[in-house]
């Protein structure tokens, strides 16, 4: 495990050495533990601008946990984290985004019986006149929203109606219009395809190309290789809080990185325990490299 | 209401444009009458209109001018502290000492005044200090300790219960205050709040003026201010409103000052109209502001409603409270209506979420 955290991490290095593209947000050797749960360990990530980075992984293989870092939720207690190539510490997600770093969160952090403007500028509303007569400056907020979604390809036609009412692909890209907007330099997206249907993840994975396209560095969190594997520039494969695999789209095929995820060494040696203890036909049961195409199907 | 989408230019996406099946019409089936009826202002609208229609054939004495004052009366004295607690509700949170809290202000006015022999206004800026403190606390406790808010409010409501009348009993040797009306600075008190003026021979009270000035402003706050947006936002979801930057925990301790706030207004008005306060009053006054706020189309569990609502919604029990005696009925009917009423808001409340939020 550790020699392979730490060629991952020479690997991230040279990546990072031609320096026209300079990561916006790297982790270097970085860690998390939680008293003595160590959750994340050695764990070398970077983000460049115009490109995604995903980050892949079973449950609990630390990716809440690797976000959660960056996005100013907990602080890494070892190892260094880069902003613009000087190490930062955050203590609250405001300082995340003060330095352009948005999270869209799984449950989006959207208000479901609030407008879509209201929610677009909630917590950063647009004011005009003076206090104590301040008031929400409602035309130009819709105005604002509207180009933005349209944007990001996004045309609702009342954006007084509530966000609820979106279907859930809609309210992800809704969120990540809010997070570009606000002048997101880094998108984290945790895991915005997972309750989504087929349709859905296509329109987010378009999205996730569309600010792709607009320069901005994406951290695609998901456990799913095939979505990742759609937009992805670099992928890191996660298992047990620590880097199982860091490799450039170039050096990796859809096939190999669905059998990091899926863990196809884990189901050859769960097949011979099956064989050992309910003495089930070995022959049977389908080789590797059966089951890793199933794998494949089954994502 | 039509949802559309397509692919934006400036993406510079190459890929094609959802289809056409994406406009799935989950909104666009609705009609706008429907829509209309769905607002849940509309409807406590229609609802107090029918209330008063039907006292109004039913009871001769409701078309005059004088009762109708009477009753908009009674319900500026439910509707002052209907607004803020309407506003508290849709933060997400409840006070159930707000009824209590009206006789604590006006019994800590009535005290410090009388007997401390000083100008009135002593006492009403220090039961204002104290009312604001007690929202403070309430507001406090429920965002520290993030228990529900119900059960916070339930121990405020016996704390101040059992306070006003041991305290008072301790202060004055009775259940209620001395008469403050011939002390220092009365008259202008009770200027601001309990006198009535004369409007085309009928003596209006000055509190339905500031029932719809507040009601005005709470209006204003709520939907054009920024701050009325975290009300909704804190009320509608805690945890994505603070993921945004929203302030959820001086939102909500703003709320239950406000709540406060209405508390001590309502309070000074029973003072300076009555002149004493009984220490025991209060109880179950809560729940007729709860009340006036869900038929006001107040969603209970936050994050829904509006101000102008609750106005219809303490429209609606002045009228009713009234109505029942100008009718001649016995006014023990009042309890069973209001329970109608209730439930038929809830019932209209839940109809409107579950449409709103259906996908």
């Amino acid at each position: 495990m550790t020699s392979n955290a730490t060629g991952a991490h020479r690997a991230v290095l040279t990546e990072a050495a031609p320096g026209k593209n300079a990561p916006i947000v790297e982790l270097r050797n970085a860690g998390k533990s939680y008293g003595n749960v160590r959750a994340l360990h050695g764990v070398d990530l970077a983000v460049h601008p115009g490109k995604v980075t995903c980050v892949l992984g079973d449950n609990g293989a630390g990716k809440s946990t690797l976000i959660k870092i960056i996005s100013g939720l907990h602080q890494h207690t070892e190892g260094e984290f880069l902003v613009d190539g000087e190490p930062v510490r955050f203590s609250t997600p405001r300082q995340a985004l003060d330095r352009g770093i948005a999270t869209v969160y799984q449950d989006l952090a959207t208000v479901p019986l609030m407008p879509v403007w209201r929610n677009f500028f909630l917590g950063s509303e647009m004011t005009r006149g003076p206090w104590p007569i301040r008031r929400l400056d409602i035309e130009k907020m819709k105005q604002t929203a509207d180009e933005e979604l349209r944007n990001m390809g996004i045309v609702l036609d009342d954006l007084e109606q509530p966000i609820g009412t979106l279907s859930g692909g809609q309210r992800q890209c809704v969120a990540i219009a809010r997070a570009v907007h606000f002048g997101a330099r880094v998108l984290i997206l945790d895991e915005p395809t997972a309750a989504l249907g087929v349709k859905q993840s296509g329109v987010v994975l378009k999205y996730i190309a569309a600010a792709r396209e607009r320069g901005l560095g994406v951290i695609f969190i998901t456990h799913n290789p095939h979505h990742a594997y759609m937009v992805g520039d670099h992928f890191s494969v996660l298992r047990l809080g620590t880097t199982e695999l860091s490799a450039a789209r170039s050096e990796i095929t859809l096939e190999e990185l669905t059998n990091h995820m899926a863990g196809g060494t884990e189901l050859t040696a769960l097949k011979h325990e099956l064989a050992q203890v309910r003495g089930v036909d070995v022959e049977e049961l389908p080789e590797e490299d059966a089951l890793q195409a199933g794998a494949a199907k089954a994502n | 209401m039509t949802m559309a989408q397509t692919t934006a230019p400036a993406t510079g996406s190459p890929s094609p444009a959802p289809p056409a099946s994406r406009k799935d019409g989950r909104t666009s089936e609705r009609p706008p009458a429907v829509q209309l009826l769905a607002r849940p202002e509309v409807g406590v609208f229609l609802g107090a209109l029918a209330v008063y229609v039907f006292f109004f054939a039913a009871a001769p004495t409701v078309r005059d001018g004088s009762a109708m004052a009477t009753v908009l009366y009674q319900s500026s004295t439910i509707g002052i502290m209907a607004l803020p607690v309407a506003l508290l509700m849709i933060g997400g949170e409840f006070d159930l000492s707000a009824g209590v809290a009206v006789i604590t202000s006006a019994l800590t006015a009535a005290m410090l005044s009388y007997q401390l022999t000083m100008n009135v206004w002593v006492g009403v800026i220090a039961a204002l200090l104290v009312s604001l403190a007690v929202g403070f606390l309430n507001g406090w406790l429920v965002v520290r300790t993030g228990l529900p808010s119900f059960l916070i409010t339930l121990g405020t409501f016996l704390i101040l219960q059992g306070v006003n009348l041991a305290v008072t009993k301790l202060v004055t040797g009775n259940v209620a205050t001395d008469d403050i009306s011939t002390m220092d600075g009365f008259d202008q008190a009770k200027k601001i709040f309990a006198s009535s003026f004369d409007v085309g021979g009928v003596q209006v009270k000055i509190t339905i003026v500031w029932w719809l000035v507040f009601a005005t402003l709470a209006t204003w706050v709520l939907l054009r201010t920024t701050y009325g947006n975290w009300i909704f936002a804190a009320g509608g979801n805690k945890e994505s409103a603070r993921a945004v930057g929203v302030p959820v925990a001086f939102t909500k301790i703003s709320l239950f000052m406000l709540v406060g706030f209405g508390a001590w207004f309502v309070g000074m008005h029973q003072l300076f109209s009555f002149n004493t306060v009984q220490s025991g009053e209060g109880v179950g006054q809560e729940l007729i502001y709860i009340s006036a706020a869900v038929i006001g189309g107040c969603l209970l569990t936050g994050g829904a409603g509006s101000a102008i609502g609750p106005v219809f919604g303490a429209f609606m029990f002045g009228m009713v409270n009234q109505g029942i005696v100008y009718a001649g009925w016995n006014p023990d009917w009042f309890k069973a209506f209001l329970g109608v009423m209730l439930l038929g808001a809830v019932l209209i409340n839940q109809w409107v979420q579950r449409t709103a939020t259906r996908r």
